[in-house]
């Protein structure tokens, strides 16, 4: 296993499981909607769908879902520009897709010899790439908003614009809180710094430092930005179905399926960040590299394929955990106007970002860090 | 600014003032309190779905009557779909008297009458048609009936037709349905409409 097909191998092993996981939450985050919201609501939710019979609680939804926009007709506007309008939502599905790339989802892995990283990329700046990625989305928005050569598309898209910057923003700050604590942009070193021990002095080796410990405000003020970057219900001012349908609103068939595709995507992105970035990422409480160390003097030893199972079983449960915390918020809250979003963004989370920073910084000189 | 329609019930009781509170404006501890509800509303609703699946048949984690395959009881006084009473011998109890054609408001009956072989009654329908269509199920045909030979009791509520010819149903497909069961289920399938006989 040396040379270059090893390392090709190698190099495939996080990149496929990544697809394969983002891609499916994808998809089935659209049954989990269904299925949660009619629980939450006292109902049952879409069942009917079935193959030979089997329903399959409603999985089947999904499919079905796909073979009808596969075959429904795919409409243009005549006066839309054609070019773009067939890019956005390829687009919008891109940037969510390649924005999970650099989020590890466990420790280094290793395996005949060799030493894999468990994150499709390797990053020193991981933070900054999903930041990127995460804006980058935006265009697909605003150049479908551009090309539908409709007012309420264009409103659409100039709203998810400033939706965007604004929901950055107080990502961007509210993450340098996070970068502060652990001293790194890459998301490897901030997922192995959360499994430190809180304060040692104090507690010993009770409490792991996950970041929503060491910054709980950020926690908030990441997760709502987070929230609207997702451009979901309680943010879905550029989509507004209720008022101007939004940046989609020419969109028919799998063409609209993928920017429904990309807000699940963005989800599943969202759930991730906060997990690597406040819930301990891939860090089973007490499970070191050799397996369990507890902090009343007892262990367990673990092989090293059990521990990496571990770990990327951890950071899936977390990721599934916080899927169906957004999926809650979603189907609680009310949707707020825009001009209510852009208050609670500029004048809300913003300052409250920058004045986590200046508390973290005063926090970090008093320890002496 | 307060209008003079809001002022008065709003001082004497705060619930209905417009005005939102320090804790409302701060918003997030409200946003946890309907966290709180939804989600507590979802774990109990999910254990109940989760009984009944293992066969408990009395949790029920959702309200939902599935319909096609599950009906709500309809009241006994329900008008569905009209059928024509038999007697005995299979014949239609109607004795073509025009009397439900008269009163109908929306003319949607259409009789033809013509001799019966027995003679002690006097007349029978050769064509006894009603047009769906036009129907407005006002139950005055039932009333009207000195016979009792029409009802509408059948349960049957599913009746559709892809053209206006086969919303018009005829004698014998009236004489074949049977009444609803107490709880308004029907007992005769849905009439296969006149223009999608094969």
């Amino acid at each position: 296993m040396q040379g270059l097909p090893g390392d090709l191998i190698a190099a495939a092993i996080p990149v496929a499981f990544i697809m394969f996981v983002v891609l499916n939450f994808g998809g089935l985050l659209t049954w989990v909607e269904r299925k949660q919201s009619a629980i939450m609501q006292d109902r049952i939710g879409a069942n009917r769908a079935s193959i030979l019979g089997f329903r399959l609680l409603g999985l089947l939804h999904p499919l079905a879902d796909a073979v009808k926009m596969l075959t429904k007709e795919d409409f243009m506007p005549a006066r839309a520009d054609r070019l773009l309008f067939k890019l956005a939502p390829f687009v919008s599905v891109f940037f969510a897709l390649t924005a999970f790339a650099s989020i590890p989802f466990g420790d280094t892995l290793h395996l005949f010899g060799r030493d894999i990283p468990l994150q499709a990329v390797t990053l020193n700046v991981g933070i900054l790439y999903v930041l990127a990625m995460l804006s980058l989305g935006v265009y697909g928005l605003m150049m479908a908003g551009w090309a539908s050569a409709s007012n309420y598309a264009l409103l659409g898209g100039q709203r998810a614009a400033a939706l965007m910057i604004s929901a950055e923003i107080a990502i961007g700050a509210s993450i340098m809180g996070v970068v502060m604590v652990y001293g790194s942009l890459d998301l490897q070193d901030i997922a192995r710094g959360q499994g430190q021990p809180l304060l040692p002095r104090v507690f010993g080796s009770w409490i792991p430092a996950w970041g929503i410990l060491t910054q709980p405000l950020a926690f908030f003020l990441f997760l709502t930005a987070g929230i609207a970057a997702t451009k979901r219900i309680p943010f879905d001012t550029p989509e507004g179905e209720s008022e101007i349908i939004g940046y989609f609103v020419e969109y028919s068939g799998m063409k609209f399926g993928m920017f429904a595709m990309a807000d699940f995507l963005e989800t599943v992105v969202i759930a991730g960040m906060t997990t690597a970035l406040f819930l301990g990422g891939w860090q089973v409480p007490y499970l070191q590299a050799s397996g369990f160390v507890f902090p009343w003097g007892a262990s367990v030893a673990l092989p090293h394929l059990a521990v990496v199972g571990l770990q990327v079983g951890s950071f899936l449960f977390k990721v599934v955990v916080l899927i169906w915390f957004l999926m809650l918020i979603r189907w609680t809250l009310p949707r707020f106007r825009y001009d209510q979003a852009m208050r609670l963004g500029w004048l809300g989370l913003f300052p409250l970002s920058i004045l986590n920073i200046v508390l973290t910084g005063i926090v970090l000189l008093a320890l002496g860090r | 600014m307060p209008t003079h329609y809001q002022t008065s019930r709003a001082e004497m009781d705060p619930r209905h003032s417009n005005k939102l509170s320090l804790r409302q404006r701060f918003y997030l501890i409200e946003v946890l309190v309907g966290l709180k509800l939804t989600g507590v509303r979802f774990f109990s609703n999910m254990w109940k779905h989760t009984l009944h699946m293992f066969g408990v048949k009395g949790a029920r984690g959702a309200v939902t009557i599935q319909y096609p395959d599950e009906r709500r009881p309809y009241a006994p006084r329900l008008r569905s779909l009209h059928r024509l009473v038999r007697r005995e011998d299979g014949s239609p109890r109607c004795v073509a008297c025009m009397m439900c054609e008269t009163v109908c408001p929306a003319h949607c009956i259409y009789i033809v009458a013509s001799e019966h072989p027995n003679p002690d009654i006097e007349k029978v329908p050769q064509r006894f048609d009603i047009d769906l269509g036009k129907c407005v199920f006002c139950g005055f045909c039932v009333e009207a009936c000195p016979e009792d030979a029409i009802r509408m009791d059948t349960g049957i509520l599913e009746f559709s037709s892809f053209s206006r010819r086969g919303m018009v149903y005829d004698k014998e497909t009236l004489l074949a349905l049977e009444p609803a069961r107490p709880d308004g289920a029907p007992t005769s399938p849905v009439p296969i409409p006149a223009d999608r006989r094969v």
